[in-house]
């Protein structure tokens, strides 16, 4: 079988033909098993989405199961009656999500969006051997380093710096110091996102900005950003839908109470907050109102991020489901 | 072209004031002066010495083209006429290059000023894609500051006459740039190159990524416009700048082989490398 010489004519043509009816009887043998094989792996993959998504499922099913039976107008808009009775409602939980998510999202998403501008724009990762090109990367890559060390912290963690630097300060729990610790779990996210999306944009169309003597912020704001509106956009309502769900920054920042809001420097409830208390009450009617601020918090978080999708679309916008 | 778009195209020079409009859209000199002069240019990427010691002058209202093989540092030289070179990461260069007796590399100069009076189209078309067709044209002068909106909608139209795009766009000018074909595409970003009122327009193989029916449109309107603007042409295609240039410049790894008008070049190379190149013989 000419190993040595093997591209030398009739030899090798010998020792090719061999060589494929070996593989063809080998490949022959194996045909069945392989059918096989690939057989039980498709089942296999397909057993492990529905054994991914019945939690999921099951999950919804009770929360509407139970909640929806609570749900009415007097329980979206009263404030809470007395402890173990089944009158009031949760109306001040539902406003306090709706200002202190509104309100972090207000101070987090600018931030977040300009950092991830400047990381991906203004100072790119590697290149340039001068001191200040060499600063600038270092500083770069430390705020890259804390976006993704933030990420993982754990919120309860977040609530206590929102506690020791808002609540002592003024001296009271408040809207500042919950949306400042929700903005807190905002800004990593929206950041790497941001920067994330905005490398992705093809750098030909910057090229062309610069040709026509366009100055870089100019370029940044109303080229590269534009095409990457979809995208950061995306990593808003992420980050949005996360922050509308903890609970623990808000347990040491807001306090929660059983009132309206009263002001941005006073205490509010919020419906995370306001499910954690109602779950660990004793009596039946605070469990049932449990689940129906479980399930208003679910339709909020979706009525948001539908919402946005939508004004989106109006604006030509196209949101990308799951992650960037 | 209406008159009256020249009389509104005058009125914005403020930001401008190097460009003499009227003698922009007047028909061509017969002097042969030069535009622009590269003096011993060297160009750098890190360690790379991809332009070693050009120096070359470029005559008012000539097409010149770069040819070479791949690798011999055409579009290094060509983007060192704007001062896009030293964008890139790790890329630096020396020497001066002349505009109007006015060194571009000088310290005092502003790069983004330079832009405006050198512009450039790339290889492959790169319309921006968030825009409507008219919004690109524009692109380059609403976000230079120009407001006036009738202004702009005349040198839009002018500048797509001159690219020859007009007839096919006109009644779609707020469709997307990117619904174009590549040709049109390439056309749209020579539309937006003019729309600036360059004096000098590079041109980075701009045919390359295109089919020969809209290449040979392209080359039409660069005869064209060389009427009014100076062109320089970076080809690895020599019969294209055959055609479409009076002076060519060969380069080889980096250095200038030699620099003549194009029937000279292509009927009687003085060097023995050019010779080798334009037969054929490498490339």
């Amino acid at each position: 079988m000419g190993k040595k010489d093997k591209l030398s004519g009739e030899k090798s043509r010998n020792a090719s033909s061999d060589y494929r009816q070996i593989f063809h009887e080998v490949s022959l043998k194996h045909a069945s098993r392989r059918r096989i094989t690939d057989k039980i792996i498709s089942i296999l993959a397909i057993v492990c989405v529905i054994g991914a998504i019945i939690p999921l499922g099951s999950i919804l099913l009770e929360v509407i199961k139970n909640g929806a039976a609570v749900i009415s107008i007097q329980f979206l808009t009263q404030p809470p009656g007395s402890i173990g009775s089944d009158s009031g409602g949760i109306g001040p939980a539902i406003q306090g999500t709706l200002i202190t998510v509104g309100l972090a999202s207000l101070i987090g998403a600018p931030i977040g969006i300009l950092s991830g501008i400047y990381l991906s724009e203004f100072a790119p990762t590697g290149s340039g051997k001068g001191v200040k090109e060499r600063a600038i990367s270092f500083f770069a890559n430390t705020i890259r380093l804390f976006n993704d060390v933030l990420t993982g912290l754990p919120s309860i963690v977040i609530g206590i710096v929102g506690y020791v630097t808002i609540v002592l300060a003024i001296n009271s729990f408040s809207v500042w110091a919950g949306a400042f610790a929700l903005s807190i779990i905002m800004i990593p996210i929206i950041s790497r996102v941001t920067e994330e999306t905005l490398k992705l944009v093809p750098n030909s169309l910057r090229e062309a900005g610069y040709s026509l003597g366009i100055s870089k912020s100019k370029i940044t704001l109303f080229i590269v950003l534009k095409y990457a509106k979809d995208g950061v956009l995306t990593g808003v309502i992420l980050a949005v839908a996360r922050i509308a769900g903890e609970t623990a920054p808000l347990i040491m920042t807001i306090l929660g109470t059983s009132l309206f809001f009263t002001g941005l420097t006073g205490p509010v409830d919020a419906l995370p907050l306001k499910i954690w208390r109602l779950a660990s009450q004793p009596y039946e009617s605070a469990h049932a109102f449990g689940w129906g601020a479980a399930l208003v918090l679910i339709l909020i978080i979706l009525i948001l991020s539908a919402s946005i999708r939508i004004i989106a679309h109006g604006k030509g916008i196209r949101v990308r489901t799951g992650t960037i | 072209m209406s008159s009256s778009s020249n009389e509104e195209v005058t009125s914005y020079s403020p930001g401008w004031s190097n460009v003499d409009v009227n003698k922009m859209l007047a028909p061509a000199t017969t002097q042969a002066s030069i535009k622009l002069s590269i003096q011993s240019v060297n160009a750098w990427f890190g360690k790379k010495h991809a332009v070693k010691n050009v120096s070359l002058d470029v005559k008012e209202n000539s097409v010149t083209a770069f040819i070479g093989p791949s690798g011999c540092g055409k579009t290094t030289l060509l983007r060192c006429i704007n001062r896009m070179h030293e964008m890139t990461p790790n890329a630096r260069s020396d020497g001066k290059v002349i505009l109007d007796g006015f060194d571009i590399y000088d310290k005092s100069t502003d790069s983004a000023m330079i832009k405006r009076r050198i512009g450039m189209v790339f290889q492959k078309p790169n319309p921006f894609p968030t825009m409507s067709i008219h919004d690109n044209v524009a692109a380059g002068l609403k976000l230079n500051g120009v407001r006036d909106k009738k202004l702009i909608r005349d040198v839009v139209e002018q500048s797509l006459v001159s690219a020859a795009l007009w007839e096919e766009v006109k009644n779609d000018l707020d469709k997307p740039g990117m619904g174009l074909s590549g040709g049109q595409q390439q056309r749209l970003c020579l539309a937006r190159a003019l729309a600036m009122q360059p004096e000098i327009l590079l041109m980075d193989e701009p045919t390359s990524a295109l089919d020969p029916i809209a290449s040979s449109k392209i080359e039409e309107l660069v005869q064209q416009l060389k009427e009014h603007l100076t062109i320089i042409i970076v080809t690895h295609n020599m019969q294209q700048a055959a055609r479409v240039s009076e002076y060519t410049a060969f380069m080889y790894l980096g250095e200038l082989i030699e620099y003549d008008q194009t029937k000279d070049i292509f009927k009687n190379p003085h060097k023995e490398l050019t010779e080798k190149y334009i037969s054929g013989r490498f490339g």
